[in-house]
């Protein structure tokens, strides 16, 4: 049955319509929530399955064949994705349960969680330019009601900055879609890359990528994260947690999707423009990494490290560049994803998430201690954990590529990241403790979750060899767009 | 014709980023919805404006206009539509509690 590929998108979006109708009902909410997280995560294994046995798979809307209908496309890179999406948003989901006030579960949190996931899995399987930006709609107004929903001071003020932003970016992502629909007269993503081609991708069309460049930039915080830092500490580390795991990967998915199916003629030009952007990237995120003393954004800048990095493997492009790009991709979502619920137990526990006011936490929570310090060393990247095979593939892709200079700076930035996490572990679990009256807290299903995560991550690190087969089937179809057309556009 | 649509685009497009870079709140939630408008336009203007019959069949026309892009504004219109009203709401509840609406005024660490 092909409509497999709609029921990642289908499941959350009657999941979120259903949740409506029991506001009142927060228990009730929780179990309905995690049932259909959980049969996410089996869809998505199905998916990659038949994907893995089959081959690409594509889903036409209404019967109507591509280009006129719109079509869902899964190849292995989004099926991946929407996998990696729904375990970490599983794990969040039940961190929610313990960590976001009561007030808040009764006004249609986990509503908005379930729309916000239907954008995005949305987005990782639409085939169509137009489609993409109705789910990224989907994602952000979602976003918009998540990182405003409590209404306290800091969040009325980051949620105006950050709607701003995205009301510009929206913005200009219609306006380039008009430009390329007068341009090459198509909107399908595999009809699109086939006109550019016989176009010849040309000066025009070289404005339009490099206005969809800023369009997705502006999404994924590549270089243009001046808006990141401040809104992702506004919102509870639950919702940071989701922000921070899956809404700048989604704007990196979209570049990477359209700097390898679409606007692939001229890499001399657009590709060199990723390449600096990540460049400045990785930079200004590990000054300002480095630079603060409060977790959320300490956390938020590697949030925008990783941004970077994962952006030096798509210019690189390079097979092997492409295959660690979709390898450190998949690591990223799930390690931040833990990195803001471990912050977010260490921001409950010690009361505060001002650095200089912790210390001494690994004489009561030794195990978030050890957790905390063996996911730091999994995001720099050392070898047993799953940071270590993206990065060496999008190191060796670089190299083959000759980008010596951009190499240096992304294994450079590995080491801000390590700085700046060892220095939250060192001030936060070693140390004396304050004085004071420290809040009791109970950690059982957090920690349970954590290490659920933990697992998951280390685990990646081990089975590399097996998780490289999936990964080289998806890195393929990055490489040779046309394996992407020939699915789409059957003759 | 295209010509003229294109400079109306662009005059709404600046003095939306002329709103949206002023202080208060208000004036930036309204450059917002020009730019909106502006984009709009562009959408339309950019599929071509040769003249035709409107796109509904049994009118007998020879040609008619291009159904999608109009198609596409009605989405994106209801789109902005929804995010213009959260944008409003949100400034009047930044209004309440924060007690003004200059963008400027209300930085701070304070939560």
């Amino acid at each position: 049955m092909s409509n497999l590929l709609a029921l990642p998108i289908l499941i959350p979006l009657c999941t979120a319509v259903i949740l409506i109708f029991m506001k009142e009902r927060v228990l009730l909410q929780r179990f309905i929530s995690t049932v259909s997280a959980i049969l996410n995560i089996m869809i998505a294994l199905v998916l990659i399955y038949r994907i893995h046995s089959g081959g690409i798979q594509t889903l036409q809307m209404g019967g109507w064949a591509p280009p006129y209908g719109i079509v869902f496309v899964g190849d292995m890179f989004a099926a991946l994705l929407v996998l990696t999406a729904s375990v970490v948003s599983l794990g969040i989901l039940i961190y929610s349960f313990r960590s976001i006030d009561a007030e808040r579960e009764r006004f249609y949190y986990y509503t908005f969680f379930h729309f916000l996931l239907v954008g995005v899995y949305g987005s990782f399987l639409t085939g169509d330019m137009f489609n993409l930006f109705v789910f990224f709609e989907v994602m952000l107004i979602s976003s918009y009601a998540l990182i405003s929903l409590g209404g306290t001071k800091l969040q009325l003020r980051e949620t105006s900055k950050y709607l701003l932003i995205n009301i510009v970016s929206s913005t200009l992502f219609v306006a380039a879609v008009a430009y390329l629909y007068a341009a090459v007269g198509t909107l399908n993503m595999a009809h699109l890359s086939q006109r550019v081609a016989e176009a010849g991708q040309g000066g025009v069309l070289n404005v339009i990528a490099v206005l969809f460049l800023i369009v997705f930039s502006l999404k994924a915080g590549l270089f243009l994260f001046f808006w990141l830092p401040g809104s992702y500490s506004a919102p509870p580390s639950a919702i940071r947690a989701l922000f921070g795991a899956l809404l700048t990967k989604v704007g990196l998915y979209a570049i990477i999707r359209t700097f390898t199916l679409i606007f692939v003629n001229d890499p001399g030009l657009t590709h060199t423009w990723v390449a600096w952007m990540a460049a400045a990237t990785m930079i200004l995120g590990g000054l300002g990494a480095v630079a603060y003393n409060d977790i959320p954004r300490i956390f938020n800048y590697n949030v925008i490290i990783s941004v970077g990095f994962v952006a030096f493997g798509l210019a690189a492009a390079t097979p092997d560049a492409l295959n660690g790009a979709v390898f450190y991709l998949l690591h990223d979502i799930l390690a931040k994803g833990l990195m803001f619920v471990l912050g977010g137990i260490i921001i409950t526990a010690a009361g505060t998430d001002q650095l200089k006011d912790m210390g001494g936490l690994i004489k009561r929570y030794p195990l978030i201690g050890w957790m905390f310090f063996t996911l730091a060393l999994a995001l720099v990247g050392i070898p047993p954990l799953s940071g270590f095979a993206g990065k060496v593939l999008i190191t060796r892709g670089g190299l083959d590529a000759g980008m010596l200079t951009l190499s240096l700076i992304g294994l450079g930035s590995s080491f801000l990241v390590l700085y700046s996490l060892i220095k939250v572990f060192r001030l936060a679990f070693w140390g004396n403790e304050p004085e004071g009256n420290l809040p009791k807290i109970k950690l059982k299903s957090v920690s349970t979750v954590a290490a659920g995560l933990l697992v998951l991550v280390i685990l990646m690190g081990i089975g590399a060899d097996w998780v490289y087969s999936y990964v080289a089937q998806a890195g393929d179809v990055l490489a040779h767009p046309t394996l992407y057309i020939e699915a789409v556009i059957k003759e | 014709m295209e010509l003229i649509m294109v400079v109306a685009v662009g005059i709404l497009f600046t003095i939306g980023v002329y709103l949206i870079l002023s202080k208060s709140l208000l004036r930036i939630v309204l450059g917002t919805s020009l730019l909106t408008h502006g984009v709009h336009l562009l959408l339309l203007t950019m599929a071509g404006l040769k003249t035709g019959a409107a796109p509904v069949l049994g009118g007998k026309a020879e040609t008619y206009v291009d159904p999608l892009p109009q198609a596409l504004i009605l989405t994106s219109i209801v789109i902005s539509f929804g995010v213009t009203a959260f944008f409003f709401v949100l400034a009047y509840r930044s209004y309440q509690t924060l007690g003004t609406d200059e963008i400027d005024s209300v930085k701070g660490e304070e939560r």
